[in-house]
């Protein structure tokens, strides 16, 4: 079905599955196959959003990442958790606490991607000053939303922020820092992203990514992998200066996080991948001109929503916003100076190696005539079907199933209800030809009854 | 034209408006044809869709493609437009404080719709009905 492979992190463990249909129906790019009894992953549409993740009730869909064991590889261990982390412990234990605890697992190291999202909030404003701007400016914070622009709204790619991931920008410049401090060789040097999501976990695993993510950081650790050894050292551990990140970094885990870095601009921030549909549909219906930013982000209430985070994502947005207070009352929330930033900038580090391109992808046919007659057959076909979008057949909806057997992926029979008409035109048509070969033998009185 | 379909909309019925316009995006993508165009019908076709639910009783939009060019046909059952050229002025717009409260209503759904397709034509009749027929063209 496609040309090229694609990385993503979103896997299905085969053995769990039971085949229920429930992460068919609730795929927001369409992805979903169930065939012979489990579901399938269509590469070329998956976003590695999580949603299905979120939603199988036997747990069968996971997400690739890297063990705690991995950072034995490398003799110089970093970690850079997310923002988000922060949000997963209650508030009597301190920012310094979770992530001295963090490095307690086996770190040299903690630098917060909350830093780096400082620098990229404020470098936001030089994306105004680039050539070509179109607007909105759409963020490309959530690699979610950045390849469901690719994949369902291509037209928009040129839109997306071209500035780096906060976690790319804080790998980068820790890397950097380290071999000069250290003098130590890249290779020596481990860095680890604490994730919140299957879709960062892509970034970070995907050589071919827009981003240099993969090159400056070495793996992915789910936070919900490491959250009990985080717990059961989080009371004893001896807490460390580390926190360096301001709140405005930290309130990135939050839908409107990166938002509050865009002063004096119209601008929409939402959350939750339907939401987040729904407004660039708009946008693609030329609907919203007068917005300057857009900020989209795949789970609900924002990176705290990820979906290998642990806390409830509303009591995780309540810690984070409490924890900004508190910062702020302490009198500990330094901002980077303006002359830093615009070092950075200057100095090219803060900017994606290319712009986003959209996902190519192969029509119903090469041949553009052949495609529009086999658009015409989908039309009819799905005329045909009972248009209940139950998924019983394995796809998502009665127009995916006409998609699929036109594309040779499907049959018609794979809809139980068109089965069931054909299975009683059949048995009509058999109970009559027992009756035509046994003419004397008729005591068919009560044949007929349906 | 090889290729024809065509989605009704219902007057007043917001919730389901800019549906007809998303399942065109989605169909031409699938066919293959280039995004530029697609951003194009898509914003033609939107504009088209919002009309008939904001001003009309009611209509349809058909889509038609063959490997030369699609049109875009807009049609409804009334009210009719009675003066084309005010309509078609940018700005001008009859919507009512209601719709203008829900985001529509700049008066430029008409203008938008001719500056985005290669062939634009309206006509229409007080008592009768209006039809749009658009064309884009394809390389
Ligand atoms: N299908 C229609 N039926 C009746 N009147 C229409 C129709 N389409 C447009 N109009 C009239 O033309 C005006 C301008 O339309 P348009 O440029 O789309 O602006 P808007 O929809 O924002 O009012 C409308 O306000 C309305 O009075
Ligand atoms: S909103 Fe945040 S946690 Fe969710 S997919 Fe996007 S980047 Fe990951
Ligand atoms: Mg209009």
């Amino acid at each position: 079905m496609e040309n090229r492979k694609f990385f993503h992190s979103v896997y299905l463990d085969t053995d769990k599955c039971l085949g229920c249909t429930t992460c068919l129906r609730n795929c927001p790019t369409g992805a979903i196959r169930v065939r012979g009894g489990k579901a399938k992953i269509i590469q070329s549409k998956c976003i590695d959003c999580g949603e299905c993740i979120r939603i199988c009730p036997h747990h069968a869909k996971k997400a690739r990442t890297d063990s705690l064991k991995c950072i034995k590889d490398y003799p110089y261990r970093v970690a850079i958790p997310a923002p988000t982390l922060i949000g997963q412990f209650g508030l009597k234990y301190s920012i310094d606490r979770i992530l001295s605890a963090l490095k307690s697992l086996g770190f040299d190291e903690v630098v917060e991607v909350a830093y780096g999202a400082e620098i990229v909030g404020r470098a936001i404003p030089a994306e105004y000053g680039r050539d070509n701007l179109l607007l909105p400016v759409i963020s490309s914070a959530c690699p979610a939303v950045s390849k469901l622009i690719q994949v369902r709204f291509p037209e928009l790619t040129g839109n997306i922020s071209t500035l780096k991931s906060p976690m790319g920008v804080t790998a980068r410049l820790a890397r950097k820092r380290i071999e000069k401090e250290k003098g130590l060789a890249q290779k020596d040097i481990g860095i680890f992203f604490i994730t919140p999501c299957a879709a960062k976990a892509t970034e970070v695993k995907d050589p071919d990514n827009w981003d240099d993510a993969y090159d400056v950081i070495n793996g992915a650790i789910s936070i919900k992998d490491i959250y009990g050894a985080l717990r059961s050292v989080l009371r004893t551990v001896d807490e460390k200066n580390i926190q360096k990140a301001s709140s405005m970094g930290f309130g990135w885990a939050l839908s409107g996080g990166e938002s509050r870095f865009v002063q004096n601009r119209q601008l929409i921030h939402v959350d939750g991948i339907s939401n987040v549909i729904r407004i660039l549909d708009e946008i693609e219906n030329g609907n919203l001109e007068d917005i300057e930013f857009f900020e989209g982000l795949a789970c609900i209430g924002g990176c705290v929503g990820g979906c290998l985070t642990v806390e409830n994502s509303f009591v995780a947005r309540m810690v984070i916003e409490e924890r900004a207070k508190q910062v702020k009352s302490h009198g500990k929330d330094v901002m980077l100076e303006d002359v830093v930033i615009k070092k950075w900038l200057d100095e090219e580090r803060l900017h994606r190696r290319h712009p986003l391109q959209p996902r190519v992808f192969k029509p119903l046919d090469d041949d553009f005539q052949k495609s529009l007659d086999k658009m015409q057959q989908i039309e009819i076909l799905e005329s045909r079907l009972p248009g209940l979008d139950c998924g019983s057949c394995g796809a998502p909806g009665c127009r995916a199933l006409a998609e699929d057997i036109v594309t040779g992926h499907a049959r018609e029979i794979d809809c139980v209800f068109v089965l069931k008409d054909r299975v009683l035109e059949l048995s009509k048509l058999t109970s009559e030809m027992l009756q035509m070969g046994h003419p004397m033998e008729s005591d068919g009185t009560d044949k007929e009854k349906e | 034209m090889n290729y024809k379909v065509n989605f009704e909309v219902e007057k007043d019925d917001f919730e389901k408006a800019g549906e007809a316009s998303r399942k065109i995006k989605k169909t031409l993508k699938q066919l293959g044809v280039d995004n530029k165009t697609i951003r194009h019908i898509a914003i033609a076709g939107y504009e088209g869709e919002m009309n008939l639910a904001i001003h009309s009783d009611g209509g349809e939009i058909i889509l038609e493609v063959s490997s030369e060019k699609i049109n875009l046909t807009i049609q409804d059952v009334g009210p009719g437009i009675p003066d084309l050229d005010l309509a078609m002025t940018e700005g001008y717009s009859t919507a009512s404080d209601k719709v203008r409260e829900m985001g529509f209503g700049a008066g430029m759904g008409l203008p938008n719709m001719e500056k985005n397709a290669d062939f634009f034509e309206i006509h229409s009749k007080v008592g009768k009905g209006t039809k749009i027929q658009m064309s884009f063209n394809l390389k």
